[in-house]
């Protein structure tokens, strides 16, 4: 095994073993604390500009199938873990995930102590980094950690989403989520919708077909008067990687689209939502990177366990805590907007709802995919709304 | 949802003595139930029949019953305590069926007492076997194929319909008791019937076997607003088909994608929801079809189990206690995660290491028992490990197991190669041979057919455990080859052997968790020269390269505030220790028989006494079930396999004031020497005392110095030496290998016959492993001390009375506090001689002494300088926390400031007795010897002795008759006591029934008795009768080999119809004071803070 280098910008530095592609590459480096789903992760386009540490230290045991790819290639800058393995086992595996790495040219190390680099990136929040294959001098790879690009402010988006629009029709088949003891309703109707690809995952795609719907994906630029020319049923604002600053026309659309029809935002979705209500985003410390984030519904009071992926985040209103016993409402353009869903461990808005206009947005993964499923009702309160805006 | 106001009170049921299948994890999950309802201001009620718990002691709960948890007595326990609640989920599977024992009777509706934790309803849809695949198909999942039976008729026709192998799941037995997979129908009638004898509802599950298929466990926590959470995915080594606490588990899974974990995941949510338990945990077993995926609900516990206790200590997520807090009233969201103090309960533990748990098994003791492993577990404890990969966290679970293998070592010479002259093929089929059965040696046997270069896929086909661990094994396997390979280069080189290895190849086993032994073993080197060459050459800012990270339920996303320890080799330590003034507790490791819960109890009690008097405490153990490990306990805890290696790398780290080895049985004293010798200070008794007492010649020299006697002895380096010692000493004499714990290979020999085939068979005599020979003292009374020394003064706490003679292993006898037969000059005497030996010996600290008394005469047998398996029992019968003082006294204080300096002597009589795994090895006879069977024990407390014995056979699960037949079958030197016994129980009523010599002297003698055919001498015989149900009790003695075979039959019938039975007279005699006494009167009881009022904190 070749040796391999990873050097943070800000001068911690790491020696492993090479992974994957033989190369060099930078990126801002996240760590994720999910111990199953690495192969969701790598394809979510939400990691692009990003290179993805794994917490959990064998990763690689199940090997890669085609089928569980939520994007048609991977995303991720780069990949980090522990010890990858040699011999992947299970029933649906195609190939390894260092042969998958190579053929995607994707670089990445293992060998390295992964929780150091967590606990690290804990303390000093994400950074920029490169791993490399090729050169491992020490001074020379925090030199070009250093200039690697940052991801505040870019339209990453628009590197990732699709470049023209196109119908899904595939559902989760077997493994659609069933939590409540019953397969799900079958709707009403058959709903049109739009979803916008900021780089969507293929999970909602799946999900929206799961509960009825017929799915246009367009791509991120696509502006609000040709969507409403398909004269959708509801349109849904993808995840996808990044800022929300970075996609001004994103929230432009969706500006013109509140009102006009129900809107699900999910993660980048729900920021440019936030964006559009008026609302301001910031960027976390090191992200929420995790499938196993508490998140409080307050119109319920139960708590989720949810998938999250996110660098940036609505920041919260006064006021706005757990403890807190109202939800807090904001007044909007557009009407009153409700803090739906906060973070049970840092406090942060995780959804929101609008009171006036059919609108609800998570900053978390209802789609899952990696992680649990105790989210996929949203899908069926999007179908609701829809509903009820043709009753 | 804030707590319950509207409940004040709640009674806990324990778990009742260590068997297989409920041992520590109880202790630990009751324990933590206790605390955690009395931090939220409840009245708790605890009832538990085991003396060796920390749950037991007197200040965990307000009132604590160390009585039979039976319906009969738990009833009495409501009566007096009203409580507002019962909390049936923390004591095993007793404890579930003493509730629904409760409910059933109308107790609870009696007196008004809510089930909380889990309703009846829903431990009635978990546990019917048949109500439960109802349930799990209504909600549309799998379960195997399956049918009920009450009879072998009905069996036969489910098997008709489910096919072989079938699955025999006896309903209502924890740690699938009676469970057996049947692979033709003569096996299927066999294990039908023991099936049927062993549920206690008379009722089995005939099931579809899965055998192959993966395994998994998600252990799942809910609360009354619907939050769910899994706190860890288990994955199984073991396929289906072997007990899963017999099977090596692994978290987190490691070979299932994330949509084949959320499906899981899915149904967990739907079981738990569905069952209704709707304020607690649960354990769900899944079986997953290694090639198409398919899944299929195995079953449920709606309980906290064994599974529970290990998902805690692998993740830091507290189920016990959060369970209890859940069932009343608070929600996930409520509850605080206290290893990171900012996040909340409700979220799911992510792990970024690797979990190994290997069960330890005991089949050495139990000669004849079926090894192959089944449904049924049958291992008697086991060690947890963590490292940051799985092969780390193999190696490391490997030493913790402690059966003198460190590492993957050939079972068959293959460490450096295929032998010259060894036949490959046969070799090879050998080890196909032996992994066709699952077996407690089945990692090794693995590791032996990768090193003969069978393939994966071979192995894969033979064991069905997945390719993804047997190639994990395989690198390991593989490494061993470089090592080699490495060394002896080196070797050739140089000539030399004390050349240093490569230090990264050095570095590359460490992270792979090669402990220095096998790396020392593999390249030819001492330990000791692999570890100085760790510590010359460990990057900086670690002692020998070793690091510390810390289990912190989140993978480091956030700051643990716990300092809860593994060792790895990577690059950052995180253990970070602190000035303070502290002490290393060194733990006992996994359970095995002779060394259990009575050591984890000591040395909790070490740490809560070092937290009284401010020291800081470090506990170091690798036995997930026990409350040591939990990290409430102490101060910081270290989950490290106890061998001298790895507590060495924590004491450098930690650099301790000393180090306490007194508390955890054999396992930590072993090290005493070699600690000391690397510079570690010992607190207490010195490594010198302590080697003083267990080496034999010292011993000896030590006594002639006291003036006191000890049976004829002698030290056998040979065969022929052990003979001549015999025959000097005169037969029968007491042979066993030097520095055992627990009588192993502990034999009476009655002529030298049996000594020449006791040293070539059990034994493998040396100058280095001599074998200790023994006068044997027929029909003496053996005596138990327990005694308290800071150096000064001694203490003697207890003097116990063995009710079983001398010759039975003081482990498995059942004993009196105080003596119920000795008269008082002989008891002062061994007071006196206690003292003496303490003195002498100079401890500071605990020591127990074992006595034999014969003909008035004392003789010492020997002296144990450590805390023994008896102090707990003597804590609670005279109501004195002894390990506690001992820990005070070991750090300095004296008695006189403790101000303990006489021992209560209590107006009551407590009886401690031994509990035994027979029930699990068909074909094991029962008979009680010098080498200790027992996994547990029960303490029964009253005003007389009658009633103090009674209620021990109660607890251990014998109910005494109140009448009916007794079957008297006895040797012939047993036969006056017979009589007297036979006497007293033809008064009370009980008719007589005797084989023909004990029948002719008990007419003789004026008692009435029938005689009966012995198996030899025609039909129908004592067996045809036990069978028949006419016998309530049998008595049965027999001397030497012959008549131990004619009379087995007896004593396993009368074991399989659960027919109380006795196989020596003073248990007998024991057993007749103890009917008179509940003929005389009813059953009282009274709580510990009642008996101890005067010395015991009660009302908290």
């Amino acid at each position: 095994m070749g040796k391999a280098v990873l050097a943070l910008a800000d001068g911690t530095v790491f020696d492993g073993q090479a992974l994957g592609h033989e190369g060099e590459t930078m990126g801002e480096v996240v760590f994720n604390t999910a111990m199953t789903g690495y192969q969701e992760i790598l394809t979510d386009p939400s990691y692009k500009g990003q290179i993805v540490t794994m917490t959990c230290p064998h990763i690689g045991n199940y090997g890669v199938t085609q089928q569980d790819t939520e994007s048609r290639r991977i995303w991720a800058e780069g990949f980090i873990v522990k010890e990858s393995g040699r011999r992947p086992s299970n029933w649906r595996a195609e190939q390894s995930l260092d042969e998958y790495l190579k053929e995607s040219r994707v670089v990445g190390i293992q060998g390295i102590d992964t929780r150091e680099l967590t606990r690290h990136l804990r303390e000093t929040g994400s950074q920029q980094g490169i791993i490399s294959h090729v050169d491992l001098d020490h001074r020379r790879a925090t030199e070009k950690a250093r200039t690697a690009p940052s991801i505040v402010g870019r339209d990453l988006a628009a590197e990732v989403t699709c470049g023209k629009s196109y119908e899904w029709t595939e559902g989760s088949g077997s493994w659609t989520p069933v939590t409540n003891g019953q397969q799900p309703n079958k709707p009403v109707r058959r709903f049109n919708i739009v979803v916008y690809d900021f780089g969507v995952k293929r999970n909602i795609l799946r999900r929206l077909v799961d509960v009825g719907c017929a799915v246009t994906v367009v791509p991120a630029s696509t502006p609000a008067k040709a969507v409403e020319a398909l004269m959708p049923d509801g349109v849904v604002l993808s995840n996808g990687p990044g800022d929300p600053e970075g996609v001004p026309y994103a929230v432009e659309a969706a500006k013109a689209l509140i009102g006009t029809r129900p809107i699900l935002g999910i993660c980048l979705g729900h920021q440019i939502l936030g964006l559009a209500f008026g609302l301001k985003t910031y960027k976390l410390k090191f992200g929420h990177h995790a499938a196993n984030h508490p998140v409080m519904d307050l119109r319920t009071r139960k708590v989720e366990i949810t998938s999250q992926n996110h660098n940036f985040a609505v920041r919260p209103p006064e006021g706005a805590t757990v403890a807190a016993a109202k939800p807090p409402v904001l007044t909007t353009p557009f009407g009153r907007v409700a803090v739906s869903h906060l973070s049970l461990n840092d406090d942060s808005v995780e959804g929101m709802v609008c009171l006036d206009q059919p609108v609800l947005s998570v900053q978390y993964h209802p789609e899952a995919s990696p992680g649990p499923h105790d989210s996929a009702y949203l899908f069926e309160q999007f179908i609701g709304m829809m509903e009820k805006s043709h009753a | 949802m804030p707590k319950r106001n509207d409940i004040h009170s709640i009674l806990i049921i324990g778990s009742g003595p260590i068997v297989i299948g409920q041992a520590c994890e109880f202790d630990y999950s009751g324990t933590q139930a206790c605390k955690a309802l009395r931090e939220e201001g409840y009245r708790v009620i605890l009832i538990n029949s085991n003396p060796a718990t920390i749950m037991t002691d007197p200040e965990l709960a307000d009132r604590t019953y160390i009585e039979p948890i039976t319906v009969d007595v738990v009833e009495q326990v409501i009566e007096r305590e009203r409580p507002d609640a019962l909390l049936p989920t923390m004591g095993g599977q007793t404890a579930l069926n003493t509730a629904i024992g409760l409910a059933k009777r109308g107790t609870l509706a009696k007196y008004n007492v809510q089930l909380i934790g889990a309703s009846i309803e829903a431990i009635h849809k978990a546990e019917d076997r048949e109500t439960f695949k109802q349930v799990m198909q209504r909600i549309g999942l799998r379960v195997p194929d399956s049918g009920v039976a009450k009879s072998r008729e009905d069996a036969m026709r489910v098997v008709e319909r489910v096919g072989f192998p079938a699955i025999v799941r006896p309903s209502f037995t924890m740690g699938g008791t009676g469970g057996n997979i049947a692979y033709n129908r003569e096996e299927f009638e066999r294990h039908v019937d023991w099936g049927l004898a062993m549920s206690p509802v008379g009722e089995i599950l005939v099931e579809q076997s899965v055998i192959g298929w993966k395994e998994f466990e998600l252990e799942v926590m809910r609360d009354l607003k619907d939050n769910v959470v899994i706190v860890c995915p288990i994955e199984n080594f073991d396929a289906m088909g072997i007990h899963t606490g017999d099977s090596i588990t692994v978290a987190p899974a490691m070979t299932l994608t994330d949509k084949e974990y959320q499906v899981m995941r899915d149904a967990a949510v739907r079981i738990i929801r569905e069952i209704g338990v709707d304020t607690g945990g649960s354990n769900i077993q899944f079986g997953l079809h290694p090639k198409t995926g398919e899944m299929v609900v195995i079953e449920m516990n709606p309980r906290v189990s064994r599974s529970s206790a290990l998902a805690s200590k692998a993740t830091g997520f507290p189920i016990a206690k959060i369970a209890a807090k859940l069932a009343v009233g608070y929600t996930l969201d409520e509850i605080t995660n206290d290893i990171t103090r900012v996040t909340k309960a409700s979220f799911e533990p992510t792990i970024d290491y690797v979990v190994f748990k290997i069960p330890r098994f005991a089949f050495e003791k139990f000669p004849g028992a079926d090894q192959t492993l089944t449904t049924q577990m049958k291992s008697v404890g086991e060690a947890m490990a963590m490292g940051r990969t799985f092969k780390e966290a193999l190696h490391k679970a490997l030493r913790s197991l402690e059966v003198d293998r460190y590492g993957l070592v050939s079972l068959r010479g293959l460490d450096h190669g295929i032998p010259d002259g060894a036949n490959r093929e046969e070799l090879t089929a050998q080890v196909r041979t032996a992994l066709q059965t699952p077996h407690p040696d089945r990692l090794w046997h693995l590791a032996d057919a990768m090193r003969l270069g069978i393939s994966i896929e071979e192995l894969y086909t033979l064991t069905h455990i997945d390719p993804w661990f047997l190639d994990q094994v395989r690198e390991l396997v593989d490494f061993e080859g470089r090592l080699q390979a490495a060394s002896e280069m080196l070797n050739v080189k140089s000539k030399k052997l004390s050349d240093s290895l490569d230090m990264e190849l050095l570095w590359e086993a460490k992270r792979l968790g090669f402990a220095d032994r096998r790396i020392a073993q593999l390249t030819g080197k001492t330990p000791e020269a692999v570890r100085q060459q760790r510590i010359a050459g460990a990057p900086a800012g670690t002692t020998g390269g070793v690091t510390y990270k810390r289990v912190d339920t989140c993978a480091a996303e956030f700051e643990a505030q716990t300092p809860y320890l593994y060792s790895t080799y990577e690059r950052t330590c995180e253990a970070r220790p602190t000035q303070r003034k502290k002490v290393v507790i060194l733990g006992g490791g996994p359970n095995r028989i002779g060394q259990g819960i009575e050591f984890d109890y000591c040395c909790v009690h070490a740490a809560f006494a070092l937290r009284e008097e401010g020291v800081e405490t470090i506990m170091v153990n690798c036995n997930p079930e026990t409350v040591s490990t939990d990290y409430d306990t102490s101060d910081r805890l270290y989950f490290e396999p106890l061998t001298e290696e790895d507590v060495r790398n924590i004491v450098d780290r930690e650099r301790p004031d000393g180090v306490v080895v007194q508390f955890g049985g054999q396992t930590p004293l072993k090290l005493a020497i070699p600690l000391e010798r690397a510079g570690i200070k010992i607190l207490g008794t010195s490594p010198d005392a302590i080697d003083r007492a267990e080496d034999r010649e010292r011993f000896r020299e030590l006594l002639n110095k006291l003036n006191l006697r000890q049976p004829a002895s002698g030290t056998a380096r040979s065969a022929g030496e052990a003979v001549r010692i015999a025959a000097g000493i005169g037969y029968p004499v007491m042979v066993r290998p030097s520095y055992v714990l627990g009588g192993r290979a502990m034999r009476i020999v009655y002529d030298a016959a049996g000594l020449m085939h006791y040293m070539a068979t059990a034994v493998n005599a040396s100058p280095e492993h001599p074998v200790l020979v023994d006068k044997y003292l027929e029909d003496a009374i053996e005596i138990d001390v327990d005694a308290i020394s800071d150096g000064k003064r001694v203490v003697v706490a207890g003097i116990m009375e063995h009710i079983e003679e001398a010759g039975v292993h003081s482990g498995d006898s059942a004993c009196s506090l105080p003596p119920y037969t000795l008269d008082a000059a002989v008891v002062d005497d061994i007071r006196q001689q206690t003292v003496a030996l303490a003195m002498e010996l100079g401890v500071v600290g605990l020591m127990n002494v074992q006595f034999a008394v014969r003909g008035g005469v004392i003789y010492v047998l020997e002296v144990n300088p450590r805390g023994s398996r008896t102090v707990p029992f003597v804590s609670k019968a005279i109501g004195v926390p002894l390990a506690k003082l001992a820990m005070k006294v070991m750090i300095g204080q004296t008695l006189d400031q403790l101000g303990f300096t006489t021992a209560p002597q209590p107006a009551h009589i407590s009886v401690k007795e031994a509990v035994f795994p027979f029930t699990k090895f068909a074909g094991v006879d029962v008979l009680l010897g010098p080498e200790m069977k027992s996994t547990g024990e029960v303490m029964g407390m009253d005003a007389d002795f009658g009633w103090a014995f009674a209620k021990s056979q109660s607890a251990a699960g014998v109910s005494l008759p109140r009448g009916g037949t007794v079957l008297f079958s006895v040797k012939d030197q047993d036969k006056p006591a017979a009589l007297d016994v036979a006497r007293r129980l033809r008064q009370l009523g009980f008719r007589i029934e005797a084989t023909r010599g004990t029948a002719a002297h008990l007419r003789q003698h004026g008692v009435d008795s029938d005689e009966v055919n012995k198996v030899t001498e025609g039909r129908p015989h004592l067996v045809d009768h036990i069978k028949n149900g006419e016998i309530s009790l049998v008595i049965n003695t027999v001397w030497g080999q012959a008549s131990q075979a004619d009379s087995a039959s007896i004593r396993r019938e009368a074991l399989q119809r659960g027919v109380p039975y006795y196989t020596t007279m003073p248990g007998a005699r024991a057993a007749g004071m103890a009917i008179e006494a509940m003929l005389k009167k009813g059953l009282t009881i009274r709580s510990l803070q009642e008996y101890h009022r005067p010395t015991m904190k009660s009302e908290g």
